[in-house]
């Protein structure tokens, strides 16, 4: 009985090593990768998969509201104010910032322009009356 | 990120994709615009509540001319102008997400990518080829710009060696993103925005302007990957999903533009087509005498018809007639003949073009048809007024084997009872090759800018 506890416990012993070691090893991949690693993968499924998305409802548009489509994937595309508006954020003046600053200026033509200049094209589409 | 951040990311990402969805069909195409319109909002606000975003006043200043200057352009510009406009807007584009890398590469901590010279492998692969699209596409769609807007010559500019430069500068490119990656020196970013600048505007100038509503498109696809690039920089799904959505969309209308002219993407991109070139090339002078006809005949001949199919292409916008147009289909109608429009899918300058134009004109988008949905049609009408357009009805695309056109769909208006082609004068189309529609007997010219001739038929309907 004794010596079956003993090996339980050398076992049990064993097994937080083995999973000290796998935790520093974890995180010293995240330490060389910034814990980016999962990401990679992860981002790329989501890539894929809205591809198929886009792919689908893109080729329901009617072919008449192609400009209009053009107009609004412009617009939209200036999600990228995203970043922007990250890089601008801290208070500290630096070039980063400046440099966010430039594209938060540059993605908003875009975005007021891409959405006004849609909405424009799509009010002017009617019915026979 | 915050689990709140990311779901209100998730949101504007099915506002998206719905907004896209919208414009399947006209009557929800304006709500489709607002989902829009409030999937941008909201990614907006849930950014700047993110702790590390603290100077509002700046960013709010920054945001508010952008605004105004995007919303001012957007109200003033001429539908005619909206390819030119578009191509401008993707360059701006390009050159935001190339800013954002950069603010990256520089202050990588405010994006939680390491620190300066020590950011993962991973996030500078990411910030390197995100900056390259996005460099190629702000100076590819610059050129595409000038071209559209007449700043560049219209013609395609080829010269000897080119495609092995192109293929040249782009291994560079790549081997500059692995040094960089290796290195994580600053002169090797630069390096690596400066030849995607070069290259950008060496993929564009070989292409000729009509070829402009493919690179119109293809710059789309791109600015979206760009988006997409810099979405893995930020792990941010809501950049990667979508610029994909972008980039598919891009790719797809460029792929219905090929198909529009029966070439492929490649031989598209590889430049060369039309222009001068082609014409000169292709160009073989013809002795037949085209009947030509005056507007005073077209007007009692139109007036005397029952059904009637109008044929807008470039020439109709580059002459603005689409008002007098849609004047002259309205007094048709009212003489009782049916009036529909025809568009062929390359018509015009970027996809759509000619629907938007019309739409402008007040012309019912129920009376206005693609061409698989009204080429049967041709044969039982009595008139084709074809406006502006030339190489989408020249019937060598389906006989004629050695054309630059062949195997392209037309539209078929030889088949109607009689034809009417306004055009400036007798020269070839884009693709430098001749009518021969304009030698039938079934067809009339009828000389002149587009919408002089209109306004001439319509003084003749009035009388």
């Amino acid at each position: 009985m004794s010596e079956i506890s003993n090996q339980l416990e050398s076992l049990s012993y064993k097994a937080q090593q083995i999973a000290n070691e796998a935790s520093q090893l974890a995180s010293s991949v995240a330490e060389t990768s910034g814990g980016h690693s999962d990401f990679i993968i992860f981002g790329i499924t989501v890539l894929v998969l809205a591809c198929f998305v886009g792919y689908y409802v893109v080729w329901s548009v009617t072919p008449a509201l192609h400009s209009p489509l053009m107009g609004v994937t412009n617009a939209i595309s200036s999600v990228i104010i995203v970043g922007a508006l990250l890089a601008a954020g801290p208070v500290d003046s630096n070039i980063s910032k400046y440099f966010g600053l430039v594209a938060v200026t540059l993605a908003a033509v875009n975005i007021f322009g891409g959405f006004v200049v849609t909405n424009r094209m799509l009010s002017m589409f009617k019915k026979k009356q | 990120m915050s689990s709140l951040t990311t779901a209100a990311y998730l949101v504007s990402s099915v506002l998206f994709i719905l907004s896209l969805r919208g414009l399947s069909h006209p009557s929800t195409a304006r709500r489709g615009n607002f989902l829009g319109i409030l999937g941008m909002t909201i990614a907006i606000v849930t950014t700047l509540s993110n702790p590390g975003v603290l100077s509002y006043k700046e960013i709010g200043i920054a945001f508010l001319i952008g605004g105004l200057i995007g919303t001012s352009i957007a109200v003033k510009i001429q539908m005619t102008a909206l390819p030119q406009l578009v191509a401008a807007f993707h360059s701006l584009v390009g050159l935001a997400a190339v800013f954002v890398a950069a603010s990256a590469y520089y202050n990588p901590s405010a994006f939680n990518i390491g620190t300066v010279g020590s950011i993962p492998m991973g996030s500078l692969i990411e910030m390197s080829i995100g900056t390259a699209i996005g460099a190629v596409t702000f100076t590819g769609s610059i050129i595409a710009f000038g071209k559209l807007q007449g700043f560049v010559s219209g013609n395609p500019l080829v010269f000897k060696g080119q495609h092995f430069i192109n293929l040249l500068l782009g291994l560079g490119i790549i081997a500059l993103i692995v040094k960089f990656c290796i290195d994580q020196n600053q002169e090797l970013f630069w390096l690596i925005v400066f030849a995607s600048f070069v290259i950008g505007v060496l993929l564009i100038v070989p292409i000729g302007g009509a070829d402009m509503p493919v690179i119109v498109s293809m710059l789309n696809s791109y600015s979206g990957w760009a988006a997409a690039g810099i979405g893995f920089t930020l792990s941010n799904n809501l950049l990667i999903i979508t610029g994909a959505l972008v980039g598919s969309s891009g790719a797809i209308l460029s792929y219905i533009m090929c198909k529009g002219m029966n070439r492929s993407f490649l031989n598209v991109l590889l430049g060369g087509f039309g222009g001068e070139q082609a014409a000169s090339a292709g160009g073989v002078k013809d002795d037949r005498q085209a009947k030509q006809g005056n507007a005073a005949d077209a007007a009692f001949m139109m007036k005397n018809s029952k059904t009637i199919i109008i044929v807008p292409g470039y020439g109709m916008a580059v002459a603005q007639a689409q008002h007098a147009l849609r004047e002259m289909g309205d007094l048709l109608k009212a003489a009782g003949a049916e009036v529909r429009y025809a568009i062929h899918p390359v018509a015009g300058r970027m996809p759509g073009h000619m629907n938007v134009l019309l739409a402008e004109a007040n012309v019912p988008y129920d009376e206005v048809l693609e061409l698989d949905e009204i080429n049967r049609d041709f044969s039982e009408t009595d008139v084709a007024f074809v406006i502006g357009a030339n190489d989408v009805t020249n019937p060598a695309a389906k006989t004629d084997k050695t054309s630059a056109i062949y195997g392209m769909p037309i539209l078929d208006v030889e088949n109607a009872g009689q034809v009417f082609f306004v055009k400036r004068g007798m020269a070839s189309g884009y693709a430098g090759v001749q009518n021969e529609l304009f030698f039938r007997d079934n067809t009339l010219m009828l000389f002149g800018d587009a919408k002089k001739v209109c306004e001439d038929i319509i003084k003749g309907l009035e009388n």
